[in-house]
């Protein structure tokens, strides 16, 4: 029969359209490959070629390399105490003015909210330059506060909070009114508890926008003990190969990953659902 | 903010008078949004009238003063070569990925919207890279581009063939940027698109299968028209992220060779906290907001117009 034949021929294409997939996510992960085998050599046969990578002697001599220079666990600490700073600033900021704007009523509160949207549309860029002279002016650059602070400013979380609140079903609170509760009381009682999953996805993405974030970390800290680890392995590729050797490099390059990689595996789920959240707002 | 107790004679107290929240605007509802627009206007709405008036101050480096100088900055960028060079070198980068996000973004997304596992794994393959950070992924580039010991170089040796230095070739320094950029956040067109084709009822393929519709021609007259609004969205995203390109031209090769894949945040970066010409870097910087926010309206009026028509 033409439709079952329609049938198959679609069941061979769907294979050969994944069989093809298939190998360009295998290209697509070459690189990676491509840095852990040379992160296994020895420095001195990488100097020669490295096509010297697909046979041995190997090594984790690169690894422990990282262990002796102190270097990357400061800059891993100072990422992760930025990180945790600006996720939690932006998940107590955001979850407030949410609640805010999607319920409690005051005046001028449309008009300020379309204030913030309109904050969606500055970039960075445009108020870098001034950033970077009003921390100057207070001497505080090379400081974790002067890293941490201006991530908290971004009206993402505040959008997206807003817009989780509002599809919470108002009978909620009204009930909760009808007690006699004080609105930060149903705030933190009745409705907090409601956007657990909507916390979940924003933290994440704050957490991994503010360890891979480099402009302003790069500009803020100019101190090698104030690097993050982003900022840190720049410096590092800067004058790269003169000093530690590429298997070093690769080596590091490897470790910093790592953090963010488990984060990825651990937390997959909710990091798809907030994309997808997204596309469909 | 009235703090309502929860004592035995709330009851009593709700019928003599609530003290509790109630409906209707007060002004003690405006401390919830409070704190987050402290940091708001802080460290985003002052430094944005801020960054506009030192675009229009004239620096003195040597006694670290600065006079106004109306729009002279803006003057000499339109005079200055290399910051017209970088425009065009933006421009150029956002024309090479941004069609290729959308196109192969598109192509993985119908390729993989299905839920078996090996869909799943592959799905995470193409995200996982996004979620490295700019210097770790020009590391990983540099040993794909390095001229001498490099995987293309030495790949292309293996062939028999000539290999290319990419990074030090002036035509070939951007589009290598745009590729390290492409395989560094394909994921996220990806995901947008899958987010979208899950959105399609599924009744309109199976009555595209009745009628015997090709799997192209259910493509043009179903899933396209359908996800015309993510499209939309991800080609806006794309162009105003692209626009903002600058780890991945500063590390991988510096803005050379001869500025050839220098962009204008380098040029920023390079202006304010290289050289310390803060008025220039800042009349720089309200010229990408402006070219930023012009291609953000343009898409938006023509998708109403296409909307309306």
């Amino acid at each position: 029969m033409a439709a079952s034949e329609h049938i198959v021929g679609r069941g061979i294409g769907n294979k050969l359209i994944l069989f093809s997939v298939i190998l360009v996510a295998i290209m697509w992960m070459l690189p990676i490959a491509w840095t852990l085998l040379l992160s296994f050599k020895p420095n001195s046969e990488l100097m020669i070629s490295t096509a010297s990578a697909f046979h041995p002697p190997y090594t984790i001599k690169n690894y422990t390399d990282i262990f002796q220079s102190s270097g990357v666990f400061r800059w891993l600490w100072n990422s992760a105490v930025v990180s945790i700073g600006v996720t939690v600033g932006i998940l107590v900021l955001s979850s407030l003015a949410g609640y805010g704007f999607a319920r409690a009523e005051f005046k001028g509160r449309d008009i300020i909210f379309v204030l913030v949207l309109l904050g969606l549309a500055v970039p960075e860029q445009a108020v870098i330059i001034a950033r970077h002279q009003m921390f100057s002016d207070l001497k505080m650059h090379n400081t974790y506060p002067a890293i941490i602070l201006p991530g908290l400013s971004s009206a993402f979380g505040v959008f997206l909070m807003t817009q989780y609140f509002k599809a919470i079903p108002k009978d909620i609170d009204e009930a909760a009114m009808l007690d006699n509760a004080s609105r930060f009381k149903i705030f933190w009682k009745v409705l907090l508890p409601l956007t657990i999953p909507a916390q979940a996805t924003l933290g994440i993405f704050s957490f991994l926008g503010a360890w891979n974030d480099y402009l302003w970390p790069l500009i803020s800290a100019t101190k090698p003990e104030m690097f993050t680890i982003t900022v840190g392995m720049a410096s590092t590729q800067t004058n790269f190969a003169q000093s530690e050797g590429l298997g070093f490099l690769m080596a590091q390059a490897i470790f910093a990953g790592l953090p963010v990689f488990i984060v990825y595996l651990f937390f997959q789920k909710y990091i798809v659902r907030a994309v997808a959240g997204a596309a469909i707002n | 903010m009235t703090d309502a107790t929860l004592s035995p004679g709330k009851a009593v107290a709700a019928v003599k008078r609530p003290t509790g929240a109630s409906i209707g605007p007060r002004w003690s509802n405006a401390l919830f949004v409070a704190p987050y627009m402290v940091f708001y206007v802080v460290l985003l709405v002052y430094p944005l009238f801020k960054g506009i008036w030192m675009s229009m101050l004239e620096s003195d480096m040597f006694d670290d003063t600065s006079k106004f100088a109306g729009l002279a900055n803006y003057y000499r960028l339109f005079n200055d070569k290399i910051f017209i060079g970088t425009v065009w070198n933006t421009v150029l980068f956002v024309l090479m990925t941004v069609p290729v996000f959308v196109a192969i973004g598109l192509l993985l997304a119908l390729a993989l919207n299905r839920s078996d596992r090996t869909s799943a794994t592959l799905r995470a393959i193409f995200f996982g890279t996004s979620v490295l950070s700019v210097t770790i992924v020009t590391i990983i580039w540099k040993m794909m581009y390095m001229p001498g010991n490099g995987a293309i170089a030495s790949l292309m040796r293996l062939l028999g063939l000539e290999p290319i230095a990419f990074i030090t070739t002036a035509s070939l320094a951007l589009p290598a940027v745009a590729i390290t950029t492409i395989w560094w956040i394909i994921g996220l067109p990806m995901m947008l698109f899958l987010a979208a084709l899950q959105q399609i009822p599924g009744e309109l393929y199976e009555a595209a299968a009745l009628d015997n519709a090709s799997r192209w021609r259910s493509f043009w007259s179903i899933t396209l028209p359908s996800i015309r609004r993510t499209m939309l969205v991800v080609v806006i995203y794309e162009i105003v992220a692209q626009f903002q390109l600058f780890g991945q031209a500063q590390l991988l090769t510096q803005g050379g060779p001869n500025n050839a894949s220098r962009p204008i945040v380098l040029f920023i970066y390079e202006q304010g906290f290289r050289s310390w010409n803060l008025g220039y870097a800042a009349a720089a910087s309200e010229i990408l907001f402006l070219i930023m926010a012009v291609a953000a309206l343009a898409q938006f009026f023509a998708s109403r117009k296409r909307v309306e028509e």
